[in-house]
């Protein structure tokens, strides 16, 4: 009887979730779901640099002199020295120094980071309020958020390297 | 409705209520306020940003009530956030839940050391 059952059926098409490897790269996301994937990327990355925003917000604000160091941070770069932090002692001390640009370059990707998370929130919220649902205001509201946080993330970033 | 106690008792849930979307929206929009509040004062100094400029937008007891606030409303909306992106990706139990752990350490964490640099001022 169950032999009979099953081998009459036909074979049925089985759903898997999607694989990274195999079906992303060829996988047609639509910019809603860009703006979407970008929005994680953007809090997890805060998430991760959430000490070194607190950091620059110490080094910035706790007085004049450590103001300078912050804006020395950003021109010049810093030099580490981690001599007193080790268990053994060189005969050099153990400085790490990093340039100034890779501070820039880390601002600017968290500048686009709050941007985009911050418009894209904007977004959900009026979706949330005027039940915004259809597929066309969800590409058009996606375009729109891609344009404003490139755009802001540029004239930001242009300040930043001191273009004006 | 597969089994949700003792031994399958989920322990890693949303509590799949209201309450979690509701909090991270209110608190996004508290930091919205609280964004143009800041980045405004910024955009209207004539002239070079100075030290001066910089730590009088949160010299005022308002002010830094208001930041005291934000900083435990972003660590509430990063612990839902967060806990979103795990409960998506992370299947194992164990991994999921030490996590989640780390993710409230590292919040709880962070907001201590903002509130004391906020507090100090």
């Amino acid at each position: 009887m169950t032999e009979l059952v099953t081998s009459s059926r036909p074979q049925r098409p089985e759903f898997r979730n999607i694989n990274a490897f195999k079906d992303l790269p060829s996988y047609r996301l639509p910019i809603a779901g860009v703006v979407s994937i970008l929005h994680r990327v953007s809090g997890a990355l805060m998430f991760l640099l959430l000490p070194f925003i607190i950091w620059m917000f110490d080094v910035s604000i706790s007085s004049e002199i450590s103001f300078a160091r912050f804006t020395a941070l950003f021109n010049i770069g810093i030099a580490w020295n981690w001599s007193s932090f080790l268990f053994w002692s060189f005969a050099q001390p153990v400085v790490l120094s990093l340039p100034g640009w890779l501070f820039k370059l880390v601002a600017l990707a968290l500048i686009w980071a709050y941007l985009h998370h911050l418009i894209a929130g904007v977004r959900h919220l009026w979706m949330d309020i005027n039940h915004a649902v259809s597929k066309e205001f969800g590409r058009r509201s996606a375009i729109v958020t891609l344009v404003f946080s490139l755009v802001l993330t540029a004239l930001f970033g242009a300040k930043l390297f001191g273009l004006y | 409705m597969s089994v949700n106690y003792g031994s399958k008792r989920l322990v890693v849930g949303a509590h799949y209520g209201l309450r979690d979307w509701l909090s991270q929206r209110i608190t996004a929009a508290l930091m919205v306020l609280f964004t143009l509040l800041v980045l405004g004062q910024i955009l209207f100094t004539r002239g070079p940003i100075g030290y001066e400029t910089w730590a009088g937008i949160f010299a005022a007891q308002w002010m830094k009530v208001l930041t005291f606030t934000v900083i435990i409303a972003l660590a509430w909306h990063v612990w839902v956030g967060m806990r979103d992106i795990w409960m998506d990706y992370i299947k194992p139990v164990w991994l999921r839940l030490s996590l989640q752990v780390f993710t409230i350490v590292w919040l709880v964490g962070c907001a201590g050391w903002a509130i004391q640099v906020l507090w100090r001022l």
